[in-house]
């Protein structure tokens, strides 16, 4: 249960910091990742009901830019990119040409000739592979930017307020960006985050992550590690790639339809295009479970499906989790079993998001 | 979470599993090594009473936010108590693993089986 330290791999710029500050260090996608600090329980409801930071450094980049830049990525992600202004952000997946999902993405228009696309660590390779793969005839140039960015996530209820003192203008709104000093720093802010709360992402130079990382604790804001961020992301009902996402299923019957814009022509659009059309044999949907245990990615869905995230919601105290069933039974309200390790649980198919605040 | 601690008078399976034996009968529990590697306990799914567990083979098992873990029974016997506690505070194998976050009681088959577990400087010296 306990991994030994590998020579093999990476650590962000704030590898120091997390040491400093007690985490659990466990290899996540090549890196040597804080997995949690004080407890993933704590950490969790921290966010939920104040801010907490985290280094999502392992998270890739590429840089598209050029003249034929939003032609290229308009051909690549499945979202309508000629609707993010500049200093706009917006979620797409990528896509094979039978519609299999390969990653999904946040892109930000820094300029009108120039995007900042962030990749999942484990994708990274991948799909910057794939990109250059299909940029002839188009008059772009795409740049590993990995090691040029560190990332920190910032969320929170409290998190601006905590995090606008630091910054030299104002904070971006929701799916915005803004070029701005923190902490003495200059760093791409983006609203936008993986929690559910509100809050913002910063990608900065690494050697400048640590006095940001600094300044946000002395704000007050905690450190949060990567459970807790499976924790509150599955609670939002965002999909994590490799997990809720992979490349044999298409994003119509991953609930993703509405990140993709066919009429754009991009690669896998006529695949999913005939997918939305026909209705998918299975979809994926939240469940919580209406009794005791907890489901885990893998376990089987009685009468047909497969669970591909699960955990104790902290939050609601109870067992749920993300599962493809057979679309007859993807509706909300739906009672379904879990074959949890040969125990059948009883649940609920439930809507999105499964944790929801209080009005 | 409390520090590393590992009593003397009980009896542990390399698996990490303690028992404490009372006559005829043991209490069961995973020791602090087990509930510092699994991290935050948040399940625990016991066994029934008057079930028969086999020593080396799961009886239960725990669950922190990621991960499963099977609980494998260092002696042979009759499940007749389990800490019903549990349900509502599994943190308590965390908090106390050797006190309130005990798991079950058995009542034993074989008292020899004992020979095969170590005490609490041989456990120590096996985790290094």
């Amino acid at each position: 249960m306990v991994a030994a330290p590998s020579d093999t791999l990476r650590r962000t710029a704030l590898f120091d910091r997390h040491v400093a500050a007690g985490a659990r260090l466990v290899p996540f996608a090549g890196w040597e990742m804080p997995v949690q600090y004080a407890g993933v329980r704590a950490e969790h409801l921290a966010v939920r009901a104040r801010a907490g930071v985290f280094d999502v450094s392992h998270m890739g980049e590429v840089e598209t830019r050029g003249p034929g830049a939003l032609a290229f990525l308009q051909r690549m992600l499945s979202n309508d990119v000629s609707q993010i202004a500049v200093g706009g952000a917006q979620y797409s997946v990528l896509c094979r040409e039978d519609g299999g999902v390969l990653d999904d993405l946040f892109t930000y228009r820094l300029a009108d000739d120039r995007f900042l696309t962030v990749t999942n660590a484990a994708n990274h390779a991948k799909d910057l592979a794939w990109l250059r793969a299909h940029a002839d005839g188009f008059d772009v140039q795409l740049a590993d930017r990995l090691d040029d960015y560190a990332m920190l996530a910032v969320q929170g209820p409290a998190a601006r307020e905590l995090l606008a003192p630091l910054a030299d203008g104002p904070l971006p709104a929701r799916f915005h960006t803004a070029e701005l000093t923190v902490a003495g720093v200059p760093a791409l802010v983006c609203g936008t985050g993986y929690t559910g709360e509100d809050g913002v992402e910063l990608l900065c130079a690494p050697a400048g992550a640590p006095a940001i990382w600094d300044a946000v604790l002395a704000a007050g804001v905690v450190p949060a590690g990567l459970a807790a961020r499976d924790t509150l992301r599955l609670e939002a009902c965002f999909h994590l790639y490799g997990n809720d996402l992979m490349e044999s299923r298409g994003p119509i019957e991953a609930g993703l339809g509405w990140c993709c814009k066919e009429a754009t022509g991009f690669v896998g659009a006529e695949a999913v295009a005939a997918a939305r059309a026909a209705g998918p044999a299975e979809r994926l949907v939240p469940f919580a479970f209406t009794g005791p245990g907890i489901p885990r990615q893998g376990n089987a869905v009685v009468g047909g499906g497969e669970v591909t995230s699960g955990t104790l919601s902290p939050c609601l105290g109870v067992g749920v989790g993300m599962a493809y069933v057979p679309a007859e039974r993807a509706v909300v309200a739906t009672e379904i079993e879990i074959d949890v390790r040969g125990k059948v649980r009883p649940a609920v198919v439930a809507d999105k998001p499964l944790y929801r605040k209080a009005a | 979470m409390a520090d590393a601690s590992y009593p003397d008078g009980l009896l542990y399976h390399p698996e990490h599993d303690w028992a404490q034996i009372d006559g005829e009968t043991a209490t069961f529990g995973i020791t602090w090594f087990a509930q510092d590697a699994l991290g935050e306990v948040v399940f625990f799914d016991p066994p029934q009473v008057g079930v028969q567990v086999t020593q080396g083979e799961s009886y239960a098992e725990v669950e922190s936010v990621k991960a499963v873990s099977d609980v494998i029974a260092p002696l042979s016997g009759e499940i007749v108590e389990v800490n019903a506690d549990l349900a509502d505070a599994p943190e308590r194998i965390n908090d106390d693993p050797y006190g309130e976050g005990w798991m079950v009681k058995v009542k034993l088959a074989d008292a020899g089986e004992q020979q095969g577990l170590m005490d609490a400087a041989a456990y120590q010296a096996q985790l290094g």
